[in-house]
């Protein structure tokens, strides 16, 4: 008897986007651009973060016939944005054959106290996190992919740097505790016991765990990478800088050389104007989207 | 001792490289084409294969690893690698290697949500092996000297001719190692083989 929607389907899929960039697109043209440059799944959307920020207002799933015609003009994955707790666009969005839901703090929060139930979903989810707590509750409610939050959209690596360094960090104090010390942890955290204690002993997450929220340009890229992003997805910093084609292709070649330097020095010669970017001061507290979930 | 490659260019390489080792040969990483002449033996992993095709060309790959094909030393494809393998790839896709005699379908179990895995027979390899399929490719047609080593509802999941060795699934993803370790098994004959 074959199985749909398993941990280990589900989870896979991610697994087969490693070392790969995810890149925002918001027409069948762009989604062609990313695919040529490389792009291991494109992500289909109304706007761009650093649009949805601009025009303010409350940000919802995009348009079906956007996801579709994204759906028909690649082969590579597409992924979708749903509200967090909105149960029915990401029912909706599994129902139109998304390959991968990112239940999304870029968009307006359809409940400020739950998540989606994602393990009753065929369909994959991706979950931003900015900590092991976080991780590890968005993997307990189904999530099979993790990403950095970051802030999406502002074009500024710091915040997405402060999250993987987090997770990273919180993984390998974990691993030094005793068991009695993981239970305290776990209740001081908000984090599953027993996923702590998986994630101890393996000496990593269950489920792999992308830099988003801030990238762009390619040594951003390599810098997630070198700080143990399995991927990266990239919003705005593709769309917004001066030449798309050109940046999306350097930024899949950094993802993958991550570590040679040489090549990145290349790639980044000459490579125009880069997002314009906002310093995160410059950012009033209610516009801080990776405070809208915990 | 035995020392196999996985192409690190994008996708799972890491679950095979600890694949290739649980069956007892060394594995290395190739993200270089130099890297092609140190080892005896290479998997192509699960990714996507625009991209990792991209990457070959981007880097010099393509003839090399065809080469090394045709010198007689095997190469085993894993979904995306399996299509990069292929001599035939069904609608408008352009070929990749082009190594192994077989026509292939992308995507042709449908997108992630029909994804599934199934437990299934592979001739002379494994009784019951847990097979995960992911927006997997299958076989439509295997030349005169292929041999058909699995299917599933009717399709052709994983074949063999000469060194080269491909698949629909992931062997990657799970604990069971007797498809790598069968590979391991090929490329040992032929080390052996290519050394007389």
């Amino acid at each position: 008897m074959s199985q749909t929607g398993t941990d280990r389907v589900k989870r896979g899929m991610a697994e087969m986007q490693k070392g790969g960039v995810i890149m925002d697109v918001v027409n069948a043209e762009q989604a062609k651009i990313a695919e040529e440059a490389g792009a291991v799944a494109v992500m289909a959307l109304e706007r761009v973060p650093a649009d949805i920020r601009a025009a303010g207002g409350v940000a919802r799933m995009a348009d079906p016939s956007i996801v579709e015609d994204v759906m028909n003009a690649v082969s590579i994955p597409v992924m979708a944005k749903a509200r967090i707790g909105h149960i029915t666009e990401a029912r909706v969005l599994e129902a139109l054959g998304v390959d991968y839901i990112d239940e999304s703090e870029v968009l307006t929060p359809a409940d400020e106290v739950y998540h989606i139930k994602k393990d009753d979903y065929t369909v994959p989810f991706v979950c931003g996190c900015r900590n092991l707590g976080e991780a590890t509750r968005r993997i307990r409610e189904g999530a099979s992919m993790l990403r950095t939050k970051g802030e999406p959209g502002t074009g500024n690596i710091v915040e997405a740097v402060s999250h993987m360094r987090q997770v990273q960090s919180q993984i390998r104090h974990l691993r030094g505790l005793s068991e009695d010390e993981v239970m305290v942890y776990a209740k001081d955290n908000g984090a599953p016991f027993d996923l702590l204690m998986e994630i101890r002993e393996a000496g990593r997450l269950p489920v792999v765990n992308f830099a988003a929220g801030g990238i762009a340009t390619p040594s951003d890229a390599a810098l997630m990478m070198q700080l143990g992003a399995d991927g990266v997805f990239v919003g705005s910093g593709i769309f917004k800088s001066n030449d798309p084609e050109r940046f999306a292709r350097a930024i899949v070649e950094a993802t993958t050389h991550y570590d040679d330097y040489k090549l990145i020095g290349e790639l980044s010669r000459g490579l125009g104007t880069a997002m314009k970017g906002m310093e995160m001061s410059t950012l009033a507290a209610d516009q801080r989207m990776q405070d809208r979930s915990q | 001792m035995t020392t196999i490659g996985v192409l690190g260019l994008q996708g799972a390489f890491r679950e095979h490289v600890r694949s290739i080792e649980a069956s007892g040969a060394e594995s290395v990483v190739v993200k270089k084409v130099e890297q092609l002449e140190n080892i005896d033996g290479l998997i192509i992993p699960g990714g996507e294969s625009t991209t990792i095709r991209r990457l070959i060309d981007k880097y010099g790959f393509l003839e090399p690893l065809r080469d090394f094909g045709k010198q007689g030393k095997p190469i085993f494809g894993t979904c995306a690698g399996l299509i990069l393998l292929a001599s035939e790839i069904d609608g408008s896709y352009d070929v990749h290697l082009g190594l192994m005699d077989i026509k292939v379908r992308r995507n042709a179990f449908g997108r992630q949500r029909e994804s599934f895995e199934v437990d299934l027979d592979i001739e002379g390899v494994a009784e019951g092996y847990n097979a995960v399929f992911i927006r997997a490719p299958y076989i439509e047609g295997v030349g005169e000297s292929g041999k058909v080593l699995a299917t599933y509802n009717g399709h052709i999941v994983a074949a063999q001719q000469d060194g080269y060795l491909a698949c629909s699934f992931h062997p990657e993803l799970t604990e069971d190692h007797r498809m790598t370790a069968h590979f391991v098994k090929m490329v040992e004959e032929s080390k052996k083989s290519l050394a007389l």
